[in-house]
């Protein structure tokens, strides 16, 4: 009988920190998150990137920080338009907390090519 | 109005217990549980105490008359009951912030948990805790760089970070060593850590070492696109070679440094702390020693104590237990000691063990690490008890994967990710954990065989060190 291995191979993948091990998610899955960032007393955040530069400590920013939105439709429709203008970068939400100056939340939503 | 001199032995307690005294803002307090010889009245075992932490000795002596010591004198002002525990009690004692050094943590424990220990008139003796006064915290630097800082250089947001042991803990070459740092960290893990007992030992001296991993993690971190490190232990026999060793991590582009603050001393690691603010490094903390020293209920110093003096003395992250995996740990006393080194006001407490309101001012937060016989399937539980702010570790978790360390990287930081992002949902990733993984493996091979491989693995046993309650 030929010997056959039960080890599987893992290949290394590309990923761009928070939540890129976990398939894209899905618009439902994207509200929740929006849900989190903003019931956290958040101020949600736009950034993209090309991929070539996605290391950077600076994205560029899209617009400026949505400080103090509450709406969870008006921040669906800036990561739409942010993807429709840099439609080859990458776009991630940030949830920026002024209290720590830190990001309470940031993952990717659009993966550029 | 002048004292005379009266040679002879007084009783501690004419001059040490005070319970009239209302302790000042600059008062540094302190919480003892005493047990007493049999026959010894509470008061004269806690003014004893107060005496032989400070200003006392055990006879009179011409010489105290050249001061003013009721200035200088520790002062037990209150005697507590030790709930379900009739032959202890608790001591507050409050001491003048002029007894102490500034910035000097190796001071405050020299006098605190002194000769007094040995003192023949308790039979065990166990600092709870410490309230330091902001006068004195504003003396010390505390974290090289805190939780925000190392946020911002490591990259990583919105999630607890995650690391791993290198195993075998002993006997690998620099270059076998370096390929197991390598396989963690492009299957998806933050940091990797040397293990405590890692110094530079005749299998592996510590420059090689250093020089296999630096190029290990400098790879991980083109292949992956993300932030990578490991913690190089620069504990070392003297503070030379310590510094020369955390100079040669700076020279290699590494980010982040190791020392073992129990073993190695508080005045090593404070000045390590100190080159770590100056250089730019990240310091990650080891406690090997301390289960030796807070293990026991009644007697040596509560692991809160030792957690506030390292925030104090500096480092960046801390080893807390897990609370679910093999090392000792109660919840809701971990869940104190978390918030003395993450948050910058922590009220009394006495549910979570804490005795003192403590203001922490300005003093950055040390990430509170999870380490020690963790694995998939403790995920949940980790991420609702320890929070965003913290290390999950998985040694065995990681290396004892089927398929190896790569394949058990990905299995963790999935899992980690999934319960996060079902967290952020509104779920309560305790009661559903089950459900999250299995959702999470069915797109995730290495998950799947992960949660496979540790199913039956369960550490149950009763936690020696409870917290006084009835």
């Amino acid at each position: 009988m030929p010997f056959k291995s039960t080890v599987g191979d893992y290949q290394t993948v590309a990923t761009l920190e928070t939540f890129g091990f976990l398939p894209p998610m899905t618009q439902d899955e994207i509200y929740d998150q929006i849900a989190y960032i903003i019931a956290q007393g958040w101020s949600p955040l736009v950034e993209h990137v090309h991929p070539s530069r996605s290391m950077a400590t600076y994205w560029s920013y899209w617009k400026l920080p949505f400080f103090g939105e509450k709406d969870l439709s008006v921040i669906v429709s800036e990561l739409e338009a942010c993807h429709r203008a840099y439609p080859d970068h990458h776009v991630r939400l940030v949830g920026y907390d002024a209290y720590t100056q830190s990001q309470g939340s940031c993952f990717v939503v659009f993966e550029g090519r | 109005m002048a004292k005379k001199y009266d040679a002879g032995v007084k009783e501690y307690r004419d001059t040490y217990w005070t319970p009239d005294y209302v302790p000042l803002d600059s008062d540094l307090l302190a919480c003892f549980k005493c047990t007493g010889q049999e026959g010894v009245p509470r008061e004269e075992v806690a003014a004893a105490v107060a005496a032989e932490s400070s200003t006392g000795t055990w006879s009179t002596v011409w010489s105290e008359l050249l001061t003013d010591l009721d200035f200088y004198k520790g002062r037990c002002y209150r005697i507590e009951d030790v709930p379900g525990d009739k032959e202890s009690f608790y001591a507050f004692i409050a001491y003048p912030l002029d007894l102490f050094e500034e910035g000097s943590i190796t001071n405050v424990l020299t006098s605190l948990v002194g000769n007094v220990f040995g003192f023949k008139a308790l039979r065990h003796l166990r600092l709870e805790d410490i309230r330091f006064p902001l006068a004195f915290i504003k003396t010390c630097m505390g974290p090289p760089n805190g939780i925000q800082v190392e946020r911002d250089r490591m990259n990583k947001y919105g999630r607890p970070l995650l690391g791993c042991t290198i195993k075998p803990k002993l006997g690998l070459s620099g270059k076998n060593y370096g390929r197991v740092v390598y396989e963690c960290l492009r299957g998806g893990l933050d940091f990797t850590k040397d293990d405590e007992n890692i110094n530079s030992q005749p299998f592996q001296r510590w420059q090689n070492r250093f020089e296999f991993v630096a190029e290990a993690v400098k790879l991980a971190e083109q292949e992956t696109g993300e932030k990578k490190g490991h913690y190089l232990n620069c504990t070392a026999a003297t503070p030379e070679e310590m510094y020369e060793r955390a100079e040669f991590a700076k020279e290699l582009g590494q980010p982040i440094i190791m020392h073992d603050y129990i073993t190695g001393g508080f005045t090593a690691n404070t000045g390590l702390a100190k080159w770590c603010r100056k250089n730019g490094m990240l310091l990650h903390i080891h406690r090997a020693m301390h289960a030796v020293i807070d293990r026991h209920p009644k007697h040596g110093i509560h692991f809160r104590v030792l957690a506030k003096c390292l925030r104090l003395s500096g480092g960046d992250q801390l080893h807390t237990g897990t609370v679910v995996g093999k090392l000792e740990g109660d919840r809701q006393s971990t869940l104190g000691y978390i918030d003395q080194l993450r948050e910058s006001f922590v009220p009394e407490d006495r549910s979570r063990g804490n005795f003192f309101d403590q203001d922490w001012g300005s003093m950055g937060g040390v990430f509170a690490v999870a380490s020690g016989g963790i694995h998939v399937w403790h995920m949940p539980a980790l991420v609702s008890i320890f929070g965003d702010d913290s290390v999950l570790q998985f040694g065995g978790g990681t290396h004892g994967h089927p398929w190896g360390s790569a394949a058990g990287a990905a299995a963790n930081r999935v899992a980690l990710e999934a319960c996060v992002k079902a967290r952020n949902a509104g779920r309560e990733i305790e009661r559903e954990g089950r459900d999250i993984l299995l959702e999470a493996a069915k797109h995730s091979p290495e998950l799947a065989i992960a949660l496979e491989t540790w199913k039956e693995i369960k550490f149950e046993f009763d936690t020696v060190d409870k917290l006084d309650v009835n």
